[in-house]
This record gives structure tokens, C-alpha cells and sequence, in this order.
């Protein structure tokens, strides 16, 4: 409608049209106002909007079009040139803002709905998120089953608790509706039903080992699902459900052997166990993967666990083993220390009680020969004679074998003339000889030493057995005994190889070789020669008598010598040679030998030794006795007390008496109990007398006895004065005397 | 000095038939070496305490075998053992000899047998102190005359 300046508008007719529209524009502004207040008001409540300059552009576009609207209220109307100005300057500004506007809102759209979209995007982002820590707790969680199942597993050292634990953890972190495991048979043919988890005592199902479906779990270290079908995976009765999924493992049963200390172990182990894993029925779960990692895992940790077991189980029974052998070696070694403590006691017994008949037998029978007999009486005492000296050879023998065994034999060291030795061996041997009509030849090389270090007495012994066994075994023909100083090379001998001599400067080894042309050995029968009472068959033998000792003994002296015997033969009827070496002290060497005894050397004649004053006590219960022995010690010059009792020689004695001799065979008095009251009543050691036993008997428990009270020395009685003055001599002199006899 | 020299002939025969007898062994030999200037008479001593001991013994082991019900054969033996070791002292080998059997008629608890020795021993020691009286008797009248004793080896 057009609007002019001069004319005033009239109400036309439509001037319900122009109320309308006045209202219209009227709500129209007030609209307009309305809009960008409630805009104000709705983004000052949200913290962010960052299109602020385009609010501010839009309200004033609003803004201005309202008031453009408001103005043209005034405009129905016949109005002045001020309004039309005013109107025409908002209709302008409205133009331009709503321009503008226009212009930007092609900038801000495109960026509004780019927003709609980043938000879609972050949605779905978030819902990926949620998923995802979902999965990763649920690792999490698996995890700590692990941690929690190994720990069970491991905290325990007994093979079922940990195959029952693993079956028990398992089915409660997997939900499992059934867990088992089959061992290999000890066939190695079958696995065995061992272990389930809802039947607690398994019956022994079994299954051959070789089915395909085994062998494809065997052959994988992974977890493998199987069949339900399969023998291993019907656990479960059959039932109208369809049955879970199954996964079946391997767990490697390690042997001790497999564990290298530097390598692991490779698992090229023969012998695994099958460990079957049922998800319940109808639950339409699978098994994921971390799952069966998880079974994995368990698998070796059970592995390790059982093989930890095992070899507790292996130490704890080599354990017991070893504590059972002990138990019975020491009741062993208590038998047979009894048993040698009883046949020690018996020999002690025994070396009495024989020898003690015997020598009544002897003495009484050679009284009796001297006394008047018949000739028939005589014949008889003398074969009596004969064989109670037999008998107590024999009996000598076999005593001094016993000692010789348990090395209670000690030889007895001195000076002596060898040549003298072998002659009188060779006029022992002669008459025998003479009258087989076998001729003896003794050869003494020149270098031989006339006089020597050693045991003359059991030298001859020996001597003397090997050349009767070779007159004995010799029907004809001559013996020759040569001796002469092995030297070294010869001192080896092939058939002696652990004989090792050495010689030194002050001894030397002496050979013997007895040659007989008798009726020889075969080589088998050679080693039975020097056993105790073994035989050869020969009737030659049999004959001789003779009861297989002698060599046996010579063997053990010849071996206390520190030499060897042995011998030698071509065969039988070829004659044999027995040779022997032993070890003889060279004399005028001033260096003890390494025997115990102290030797006692051939002494120069003893000068008339005296001990002027020397104070002597004197302990001895017999009257006679006691006599005796103080009139050899006055002889000597000593100065004697005498004392009949034990009380009274503690009495008396005084550090004034230098020597003690106590009488140790007497009955009733201990001689030892007054030797070790004396040792207590004199504790500086030269203040004590010296303390000696006077003896009927050499016993070596009499020796060991007096050794261990404590006393000096040990005589032996009857005493002649020429002992008492040596024993005197040397007690003085070294302050000990071993024994003398 | 025919005497003197007769009668150490005697002495010497006579101590020599002694040894060969076996009546004395060489501890009697050791105890004559054990007679000088200081012990005159150490042989006659050591003899006539011998003897007392002897007869002493000899009483206690006959008393004590002569119980009839229980013979204590502990105690026979203890005086057999002083027997044993007064003779091995002196020398008496024939005494001792016998002590050596009577001590295993002992150990045997053996009346019958202990008795025997019983009687040997008191046999023995009374021909032993009849020979050594003789001996000292010798030893006396060779003082007497003014010789000495000679020492017989």
C-alpha cells in the first residue's frame, strides 16, 4: 500500500484487512523481541556455545526486523517524516544484518551438522570403549584365576592334592561342567580314568593311548577341542542335552632325567596325561580364546607341579632307603662286633685253659718217663709225649694264627747272627733228610751281613717250614736253600705286583730260595697253598700229616716282616721253588726301626750297674715273693720298702720313692685301682714315681690294662737279677719301659 | 784243703743233681747270686719263709677239701695261686708244676683230682725241703772249715 505524504488515509472499506495485518505486525514484533531473549537466556544456561558472534548477528537481525515490524505499526496511520525516516533506516539496517546473516549462516550450517555427525561418531566410540574394557577386565580376571590356580597348585608338594586342586580351580574359574584326567598306564599302552571332578573315586575306565583323536592333542601344545563323542569326553552319562564343547590338553609328565641344569627341559618326553575340559551342556558357550590359553598355562604349571612332586617322592624314599640301610649296617656292625668282642674272649679263655692242660699233659708225661716203667709203659708215655707235642703245636699254631689275624702280633725285634739262623735250621733239617737220603745244600751269598735287625725266632719258624715242606714233599733227589740281599731289580717281581719294596740305608732284603725236586704243583693248586687248612688231593700230602697252617702262617709273618713269600712250580712231579723276601734291620744303625717295640739291642755285658739309694717301693702280698724281689733290689743298692697292701703302699709312698713295682697277679689286691690312686695322688708329673707291674703271665689284656692305668713298664717274673738290673737301667734311663720278658 | 775241695765237690754234685732233678730251676740260681757280704744267710731266709709258707698253704687247702658237702674251691685255688707264685719265686719248679695242675683240678672243680695234687705237693714239698736242708747243711760245714761256697752256674 502505498503511503503519501499529504494525503490522510481514510478507513477504506477493507479496513478489517489493515487490522489484521496491524495486529499481525504487532505480534509479529513482539515475537521478534521474544526470540533473541529467550535465545539470551537459553545459552547463557549452556556453559558452551561457540557460535557466539552468530547469536549476536541473528539477535540483531531478529531485533531489527521487529522493530522494522513495530515502526510499520505507525505507518497504517497518517504519520510524520521522522517516522518514515526511522522506518526507512531500520528496513536498511535490517537488510543489511539479515544479509549478513544470510551469508554466514552458508559458513555455520554445513559446521553445525558436521557437529551432529562427530557426536554419532563419539557414540559409537564409546560404545566400542565399553566393549572393549569389558573384554580386558574379563582377561583381568582370568588372570588372577591363573595367578590363584598356580598358586594352589604350587603350594602344595602331594601329587593328588595338586591334581585335584588344578581339576577343582579349573572347573570353578571356567564354570566347567566337568573337568578330568587320565593318566598313562604304567604300560604306557592305556590312559587311565585318574581324576574327575564330580566322581570321587573314578572307576579305572580306560582307553587305549594310540587313538587318532589322542594323538592330535598329544602332538600340539595347545589346547584342542575335540569331540564330545570321543571315549576320553564321555564323562558325562548320555542325557537328552546337547553336550557342551570339550577341549582336551596335553600335561607333560617330566622325568627326573629331562631336568639338564643349564637347559630346560625339551620336551621330548614320552609320557603325557590328557586333561579333558566340559562346558555345560546346553549354555550355548563356546570357548574363547583366552580360555584356552588359560588351560594351556595350567597345563605346564601342573607339569612343573607334578614333577616337583615326583622328585620329592624320589628323595623322601631314597631317604628312607639310605636310614633302613643304616639301621641295619649298624645292627651289622654291632653283630659283628660283638661277634669279634665273643671270639676274643674266647681266644683270651682259651689261650689259657689250652695251653694250661696241655702243659700238665707234658710236664706230668715227662715225669713219668723218668720214673721206672716197663718197656711197654714207656712206649706208651713216649707216644703220649708225642702227640701232646703234636697237640700243643697245633695248638700253638692256631692260637698264634688267631693273633696273627686280628694283628695282635707284634714281632720282636733284636739282634741276631742270620748264619747262625740257617745252620741251625740245616741241623734240624738233616737228620729228617738223611734218612729220606735227600742231600741238602745251603749257599750263602758273600754280601750276606752276618748279623741282623729282626725276629730270629719266627725267621727260623718260617725258614724252617718251608724247608720241611720241601723235604716233606721230596720222595728223592736234594734240596738247596740259597740266600742272599735282593737288590732292587730283582725285588720286583712280576707275580708280586702289589709288593713294593723300598730299600733304604738301614735295612736290607733278604732272599730265600728253597729248590726241591720233589713232586711238585700243579699251577692251579698254587694259590691254595697259602690258605689255612686247604689241601692239595695229592695222597702224597695226605700222608705227610700236617695240617695245612704252616704256610699260611709263614705267609703272615713274612707279610709282618714287610716281604713276601710264594711259589713257584713247573707242574707236578717237576719239583718247586718257594722263595721269600723279608725285611731285616741292618744293626749299628743308630735309627729305631718303625716297629713299635722298642728294640732291645744286643747290649754290650752290663757293667755292674748300682743304683745307690735309690728309694723303691715295693707291692707284693706273697711273703716268699716279696723276699726275693727285695733282695735283688738290695743287691742292686737300692734302698727298699716293702708293703703287703694296697692301702698301705698309698700310705707309705712319697715322692722320696722313684720306683713302684706292683705284683698285678694277686687276687683280691688291684694292682691297677693302687696305679691309678698313685697317679692321682701325684699330679706333677716328676714328682710321681714311676710305676711297674710285676707279672706271671704275658697277656696282651694284661699289657693293655697296665697302659691304661697309666703304668711305666711291665716285667715279667720270675725276675733274674740281671732283668731286674736292665729293667732298673732303662726304666731310669727313658723314663718308660715297653716290656721285657 | 783235701776237705774243703771234697766238700765243695759235694756241694757241686750236689746242687748240679739238684737242677737236673728239676727240683730247682735257674731262679734258685739267681737267688744265690743274691748272697754277699750284706745278705750272708738270704738263701736260708728266703728258704725257711718259703717252707712256713709252704706248710701254712698246704693246712688251709687240705681244711678246705676236706669239707665234705661244699668245697670251696675259690679259696683253694687262692692258696694254690700264693703256692705257685712262693715257688716260682724260689725256684721250686716240681712244686710248681704241680700247682700248675692242681689249679685246673680246681677250675674243674675237680675233688677227686685236687685231692691227688694235694698229696703230690705235699709229697714234692717235703722231698724238696729235705734236699735243700741237705744243701744248707752242705753250705755249713764248708763254713765250718773255713771255704767258701763255691758258685755253681
Amino acid at each position: 500500500m502505498e503511503s503519501c505524504y499529504c494525503i490522510e488515509p481514510q478507513w477504506p472499506a477493507d479496513e478489517l484487512l489493515m487490522k489484521y495485518q496491524y495486529i499481525s505486525d504487532f505480534f509479529i514484533a513482539l515475537a521478534y523481541f521474544s526470540i533473541p531473549l529467550e535465545l539470551i537466556y537459553f545459552v547463557k544456561k549452556s556453559a558452551v556455545f561457540p557460535y557466539r558472534w552468530v547469536l549476536v548477528q541473528f539477535g540483531a537481525f531478529i531485533v531489527l526486523c521487529g522493530a522494522t515490524h513495530l515502526i510499520n505499526l505507525w505507518t497504517f496511520t497518517v504519520h510524520s517524516r521522522t517516522v518514515a525516516i526511522v522506518m526507512t533506516t531500520a528496513k536498511v539496517l535490517t537488510a543489511a544484518v539479515s544479509c549478513a546473516t544470510a551469508l554466514m549462516l552458508v559458513h555455520i550450517i554445513p559446521d553445525l551438522l558436521s557437529v551432529q555427525t562427530r557426536e554419532l561418531f563419539l557414540k559409537n566410540k564409546a560404545a566400542e570403549l565399553d566393549r572393549e574394557m569389558g573384554l580386558i577386565r574379563t582377561q583381568e580376571e582370568t588372570g588372577r584365576h591363573v595367578r590363584m590356580l598356580t598358586h594352589e597348585i604350587r603350594s602344595t608338594l602331594d601329587r593328588h592334592t595338586i591334581l585335584q586342586t588344578t581339576l577343582v580351580e579349573l572347573g570353578r574359574t571356567l564354570a566347567l561342567e566337568e573337568c578330568a584326567l587320565w593318566m598313562p598306564t604304567r604300560t604306557g599302552l592305556e590312559l587311565q580314568l585318574s581324576y574327575t571332578l564330580h566322581q570321587q573315586n573314578p572307576v579305572g575306565y580306560t582307553v587305549p593311548i594310540h587313538l587318532p583323536v589322542i594323538n592330535q592333542v598329544f602332538s600340539s601344545s595347545h589346547a584342542v577341542k575335540i569331540s564330545p563323542n570321543c571315549p576320553v569326553a564321555r564323562l558325562r552319562p548320555a542325557g537328552k542335552y546337547v553336550p557342551g564343547e570339550v577341549v582336551a590338553v596335553r600335561v607333560p609328565l617330566l622325568h627326573l632325567s629331562n631336568f639338564q641344569i643349564n637347559d630346560w627341559p625339551e620336551l621330548s618326553t614320552k609320557r603325557y596325561a590328557l586333561m579333558v575340559l566340559m562346558l555345560p551342556a546346553d549354555s550355548a558357550r563356546q570357548w574363547h580364546v583366552y580360555e584356552l590359553e588359560l588351560v594351556e598355562v595350567v597345563a605346564d604349571q601342573v607339569a612343573v607341579a607334578l614333577s616337583h612332586a615326583a622328585i620329592l617322592e624320589e628323595s623322601m624314599r631314597a631317604r628312607e632307603l639310605l636310614m633302613e640301610q643304616n639301621v641295619a649296617l649298624d645292627l651289622a656292625r654291632r653283630e659283628a662286633e660283638t661277634a669279634i668282642r665273643a671270639r676274643n674272649d674266647f681266644l683270651a679263655v682259651m689261650n689259657h685253659e689250652m695251653r694250661t692242660p696241655m702243659h700238665v699233659i707234658i710236664a706230668l708225661s715227662s715225669l713219668l718217663q723218668e720214673t721206672e716203667l716197663t718197656p711197654e709203659q714207656r712206649l706208651m708215655v713216649e707216644t703220649i709225649l708225642k702227640s701232646s707235642n703234636l697237640l700243643a703245636t697245633l695248638i700253638n699254631d692256631v692260637l698264634d694264627l688267631s693273633s696273627l689275624e686280628d694283628g695282635s702280633l707284634q714281632l720282636e725285634l733284636e739282634t741276631f747272627n742270620l748264619y747262625a739262623v740257617f745252620r741251625e735250621v740245616l741241623n734240624l733239617i738233616e737228620p729228617v733228610a738223611s734218612v729220606k737220603r735227600l742231600h741238602v745244600s745251603l749257599n750263602l751269598a758273600p754280601d750276606l751281613p752276618e748279623y741282623a735287625i729282626g725276629d730270629e725266632k719266627r725267621l727260623m719258624q718260617t725258614i724252617l717250614n718251608v724247608v720241611s715242606n720241601a723235604v716233606k714233599f721230596s720222595m728223592e733227589g736234594s734240596i738247596s736253600i740259597t740266600a742272599f740281599v735282593a737288590k732292587s731289580e730283582s725285588l720286583r717281581d712280576s707275580r708280586a705286583p702289589e709288593f713294593y719294596p723300598v730299600p733304604s740305608d738301614n735295612h736290607f732284603y733278604l732272599r730265600v730260595q728253597v729248590k726241591d725236586s720233589g713232586s711238585g704243583i700243579s699251577p692251579q693248586d698254587i694259590h691254595k697253598l697259602f690258605t689255612k687248612f686247604a689241601q692239595t688231593q695229592s695222597t702224597a700230602t695226605r700222608n705227610s700229616g700236617g695240617s695245612g697252617l704252616g704256610l699260611a702262617i709263614c705267609k703272615r709273618f713274612v707279610n709282618l716282616m714287610e716281604g713276601h713269600i710264594w711259589i713257584e712250580s713247573e707242574g707236578l712231579g717237576k719239583g718247586c721253588t718257594a722263595i721269600f723276601i723279608v725285611k731285616l734291620g741292618i744293626p749299628g744303625c743308630l735309627n729305631e726301626s718303625k716297629l713299635p717295640i722298642m728294640p732291645r739291642m744286643s747290649t754290650t755285658i752290663h757293667s755292674q750297674i748300682a743304683f745307690p739309694g735309690l728309694k723303691v717301693l715295693v707291692m707284693d702280698e706273697n711273703g716268699v715273693s716279696r723276699m726275693v724281689t727285695k733282695g735283688l733290689l738290695v743287691h742292686l743298692g737300692c734302698d727298699v720298702t716293702m708293703v703287703s697292701s694296697s692301702d698301705e703302699c698309698l700310705r707309705v709312698v712319697s715322692h722320696e720313692h722313684k720306683v713302684v713295682l706292683i705284683d698285678v697277679c694277686v687276687p683280691g689286691i688291684d694292682g691297677y685301682e693302687t696305679a691309678m690312686r698313685i697317679h692321682e695322688k701325684f699330679t706333677k708329673h716328676h714328682e710321681r714315681p714311676l710305676i711297674v707291674a710285676l707279672t706271671g703271665n704275658t697277656d696282651k689284656v694284661i699289657n693293655e690294662n697296665c697302659m691304661k692305668v697309666g703304668m711305666d713298664g711291665i716285667v715279667l717274673k720270675p725276675v733274674s737279677l740281671d732283668k731286674m738290673r736292665s729293667v732298673l737301667s732303662d726304666l731310669l734311663e727313658h723314663q718308660v719301659l715297653f716290656e721285657a720278658i | 784243703m783235701d776237705v774243703v775241695n771234697q766238700l765243695r765237690r759235694q756241694f757241686v754234685d750236689y746242687y748240679t743233681s739238684l737242677h737236673r732233678e728239676g727240683f730247682v730251676d735257674d731262679q734258685f740260681t739267681q737267688l744265690q747270686k743274691l748272697q754277699d757280704e750284706n745278705s750272708p744267710d738270704f738263701v736260708v731266709e728266703v728258704a725257711s719263709l718259703f717252707f712256713e709258707d709252704c706248710e701254712k698253704l698246704i693246712n688251709n687247702m687240705a681244711r678246705a677239701l676236706e669239707q665234705q658237702q661244699r668245697v670251696d674251691f675259690k679259696q683253694v685255688d687262692a692258696s694254690v695261686h700264693q703256692l705257685k707264685g712262693s715257688s716260682s719265686s724260689i725256684g721250686a719248679m716240681r712244686v710248681k708244676n704241680v700247682c700248675i695242675a692242681f689249679r685246673s683240678f680246681c677250675e674243674a672243680q675237680n675233688r677227686e683230682g685236687c685231692l691227688r695234687c694235694l698229696q703230690q705237693v705235699t709229697h714234692e714239698y717235703s722231698l724238696l725241703k729235705n734236699k735243700l736242708q741237705t744243701l744248707f747243711r752242705l753250705e755249713q760245714q764248708i763254713l765250718a772249715v773255713g771255704g767258701s761256697i763255691p758258685v755253681v752256674e
